[in-house]
Order: structure tokens, then C-alpha cells, then sequence
């Protein structure tokens, strides 16, 4: 597998989710690795604007031609908005993992929840961990 | 501890993600499983699919324990014909669909799943005591490679003298591609034109290594497992663990083309019962009306209840469709019966509509 690109300014969790805090609202999707894991995204089942999830519950579901996986959230809050393109263009997911590629966004997010969660020095370390397994 | 076909370190050497497939390690794609689908319908693909099983039947009584063992009337067919069929057990419940190659009234080839293979044997030998027949399992010596696809006989055309033209669809020759003898059918599990390729496993680098490299002008693509689940799932042929097993018989399933009922066979006074009877459930083939992948073992709905459950359902490159394959209730399998189909916790629409999805043109 080729190198996978891991943004900054983001965190991310255990399940290969990642979030961008602003104030009390985040943008949630899944990362470069999780996408080149899952292949072709050929579906994204949004979650439902208004449904509440607590950090690390199941929000939503990614799939590619072969498997279905859960997207988790990578912390706790009120969907907001969704990323209504991905009903079309579900291979955004793929292309632009951190930017069109967006899933959903969440309001009434509590920050402190982002020290359950590793920054991106963090991450790679845990994907070269993951790797060398 | 996985078993590995000849080509595993070929499939390594690829990328190839592999996963464990009825016992074996096996290729699920190379790069892009919708690539590989598509190279397939367009122009090539090659696939490793050495974890199938091989037997090998011969005696004076091959014909009768085939009879025994299969549902197709053997002694209809001529040398050099495939024919595929179904074995069933008592009940009529299907123990494997098989492929059968005739080279002589005394010597026939079954070729049967890579899951299935161990349970198959036990099964023959068990059914060959008393008859002259010899059955052997011939498995771990045979690799087996499809090359399918428009550009499939030019490719491998290229590497040998005999003249593939000639065979027909369900026919095989043995002839030497370069220079290995093997058996090679025009035959497949894809819906397109190609051919089936059983040699001996020490030439399974080489002849892997020519076809690829040929193939490369004709755009041949290395393909896996995955691909080759949605060729067939667009073809509307089924795949045995999941769209048939031991608990569904050939009449339930789309094989009753395939089961004789003018000759005597293990399952036959069951599958007539049945028949008489009528049928309580039907697989049928399916396509999404609103937005969701049908997958194997979800609900089917019809009015509030529930009436059934998919075994197969894939996004269909060829077709832009969401496409599956499942059981329903008898009578609920006429086409355009609209049922409902239980994605999470929504009910998704979906049409049933005649197979195969995706026919050739």
C-alpha cells in the first residue's frame, strides 16, 4: 500500500475516523488510510441531521463494492449538517479524504473529548505500528 | 494456517489484497476491483482461481456413478463437452455445483469449489463403492487460471498452434499452450467469452508470466476474487455458500435446467416430491429502486412481512445498478413484484426482474 497522507490540523481516532474542531462544531470523515483500506466507495448512508451519538458510537455507514464498515464519531454531539454530494459522488470520500470527501458535521461538541483522541504525530506512529504488525 | 495456490507469491508480488477464501489465501483484487470488472467485459482479464478442486473419474462405471452423483444425464454428453450440474444429497439439498468435462465414456473430469472439496470427495468414494471406478483427487497438483474477456482468444491464441477458433462454448481441447499440455474449455463464470485453463502446478509461474505479459497489448488486467463476484453476480449465476447450499435445493434455486429427471440420481425422489408439492420459496434476482447495496443475509419484506433474504447483492459496474440475488416466498417471485428489502434499520425498495442482469450482447 502507498503512503498515506495524514493532515495536520486534525485528530483522529483508533477506527480510522477524523475531526476537525472549530468552537463547539466539528467535521468528521475518514481518513486517507481508511479510505485506500476500504477501496472504492460506491456508498455513504448519512447519518440523520438531529441524531445525537456520543463519542465513539456509530453514526453512519461507508461502502465500497465488497464491504460495509461503520463510521464512528470521534466525538460526541448533534448532527448539524451532512454531506448531502456523497449521495452522488460517494468517490469523494476516496480522492479527497480531508476536504470533499467530508461526511458529516457535528454542533454541541465538547473539546476536552479531543484528549481521548491522537493529534496527527500520534497517528502516524499508531499506522506505522499498524503497518509493522 | 491459510492453504496458498503456486501463484501466491506472484499475487504478493502484485500488491494483491489477499483474504482468506474457503480455506485458501486468495487474491480479492490487484489495484481496483471496478478496473478489473470492467477490463473483463471490455477487453481481458486473468484470474487464479487454482483453489478449486479437481477429480478425476475413470473405469467402466464412471457413467454410472456420475449418473448416481449428478443431476445431469452424463450419457447425453459428447467427448470433449462441459456441462455444468448440481450434487445433491437425499433430501435434494445441494452439496456442490460442479462442472463436468467428458473425455471418454471412461473418463470424465468434476471440477468443484475450493470450500466444498474435501466434503465432495468423501461424498464420490462413498457413492463409488462397488463400481469399477477409480476417483481421485487431483487438487493439489492443478492450477486452474480463467483468461475472460473480447481479447481473451487472441491473447491466448498467441501461445499456442492449435486453433481456438474451433472450440465451441462448453467444449474443451487438450493441446499444449506454450509448450505445457493442459485442458483448456471455452467456458467461465464471467458472461463473457473466455476459457478455463487446468495444468500442472509446477508450470503455474510461467504460464501466468506469458499471459500477462502478452495480454498487456490487449489491455489484459490481473483479476481477483472480488471482480469476479460481481461478473457473476451481474450474469445471474450463483455462488455456492451463499445463493446455494445444502438447505436449498436445484428447483428453488435457478438450476433446474440443470437436474434430468429422466434418469435415476441420489436426490431425485425428493426434487420430484418437491415439484409436485410446489415450490415454497423462489431465488430471484433483483434491483434497487431507492438508494442501498442489498448484502448476503438481509431481510426481504413484502407488506410488513417478512417473506425472505438476499444471499448476494453487489453494485453492478456494468449496469450502474445496486443488483442482488435472494429468496422469496413462492408467487412473490414474479418479475416486477416490488418487495422491500432491510438495509440497518431502513426498508429499501427494490424490484424483482428476470436474470441474468447483464446478458452479452
Amino acid at each position: 500500500m502507498s503512503e498515506h497522507k495524514i493532515q495536520n490540523d486534525l485528530y483522529y481516532n483508533k477506527d480510522h475516523e477524523w475531526v476537525k474542531i472549530v468552537g463547539n462544531e466539528a467535521t468528521v470523515g475518514i481518513s486517507d488510510y481508511a479510505q485506500q483500506l476500504l477501496t472504492d466507495v460506491v456508498f455513504v448512508e448519512l447519518p440523520d441531521i438531529g441524531k445525537i451519538v456520543k463519542q465513539f458510537e456509530r453514526a453512519c455507514v461507508v461502502e465500497s463494492v465488497k464491504s460495509v464498515s461503520d463510521v464512528y464519531a470521534p466525538v460526541g454531539g448533534i448532527v448539524a449538517a451532512v454531506n448531502k454530494a456523497l449521495e452522488t459522488t460517494p468517490e469523494a470520500v476516496n480522492t479527497d479524504p480531508y476536504g470533499a470527501g467530508w461526511i458529516y458535521k457535528l454542533s454541541g461538541v465538547n473539546a476536552a473529548e479531543t484528549s481521548n483522541l491522537m493529534d496527527a504525530p500520534a497517528y502516524k506512529t499508531f499506522l506505522d505500528q499498524d503497518k509493522a504488525k | 494456517m491459510l492453504k496458498k495456490t503456486s501463484l501466491n507469491a506472484k499475487h504478493h508480488t502484485l500488491g494483491a489484497r489477499m483474504v482468506d477464501f474457503g480455506g485458501w489465501e486468495m487474491p480479492v483484487m490487484y489495484t481496483n476491483q471496478i478496473q478489473e470488472h470492467q477490463a473483463v467485459r471490455q477487453r481481458a482479464g486473468l484470474f487464479d482461481v487454482s483453489h478449486m478442486g479437481e477429480f478425476i473419474i475413470t473405469g467402466s462405471d464412471a457413467v454410472t456413478l456420475l449418473q448416481k452423483v449428478t443431476s445431469r444425464d452424463i450419457s447425453k454428453m459428447t467427448n470433449q463437452q462441459v456441462a455444468l450440474g448440481v450434487i445433491c444429497n437425499e433430501q435434494g439439498g445441494i452439496i456442490d455445483d460442479i462442472t463436468i468435462y467428458k473425455y471418454s465414456d471412461q473418463k470424465y473430469m468434476l471440477v468443484v469449489n475450493a470450500g466444498t472439496t474435501p466434503g465432495d470427495y468423501d461424498w464420490i468414494k462413498k457413492q463409488a463403492v462397488g463400481l469399477t471406478v477409480q476417483v481421485d483427487n487431483i487438487s493439489d497438483t492443478m492450477t486452474k487460471l480463467d483468461t475472460q474477456g473480447p481479447q481473451a482468444e487472441t491473447i491466448l491464441q498467441k501461445l499456442t498452434a492449435a486453433d481456438l477458433k474451433l472450440i465451441k462454448r462448453y467444449n474443451f481441447i487438450d493441446t499444449a499452450i506454450a509448450g505445457i499440455p493442459m485442458t483448456i474449455s471455452r467456458s467461465g463464470y464471467t458472461g463473457e467469452d473466455g476459457f478455463e485453463l487446468y495444468f500442472t502446478n509446477t508450470a503455474a509461474e510461467q504460464i501466468w508470466d506469458k499471459l500477462l505479459a502478452i495480454g498487456q497489448d490487449y489491455g489484459l488486467l490481473p483479476c481477483g476474487l472480488g471482480a469476479r463476484d460481481t461478473l457473476r453476480t451481474e450474469c445471474g449465476m450463483m455462488l455456492y455458500g451463499h445463493d446455494i447450499d445444502i438447505n436449498h435445493t436445484p428447483l428453488e434455486a435457478v438450476y433446474g435446467w440443470a437436474v434430468s429427471f429422466t434418469k435415476d440420481f441420489i436426490g431425485k425422489a425428493a426434487l420430484e416430491q418437491q415439484k409436485q408439492a410446489g415450490l415454497t420459496r423462489k431465488l430471484v434476482g433483483f434491483e434497487m429502486l431507492d438508494r442501498g447495496i442489498a448484502r448476503d443475509g438481509y431481510l426481504i419484506y413484502y407488506n410488513g412481512e417478512t417473506v425472505g433474504a438476499v444471499t448476494s447483492g453487489v453494485p453492478s459496474p456494468t449496469l450502474g445498478k445496486n443488483i442482488g440475488l435472494g429468496y422469496v416466498k413462492y408467487g412473490l417471485h414474479k418479475l416486477d413484484t416490488i418487495i422491500q428489502i432491510q438495509i440497518r434499520t431502513k426498508l429499501v425498495a427494490a424490484k424483482i426482474v428476470k436474470l441474468p442482469f447483464y446478458k452479452k450482447s
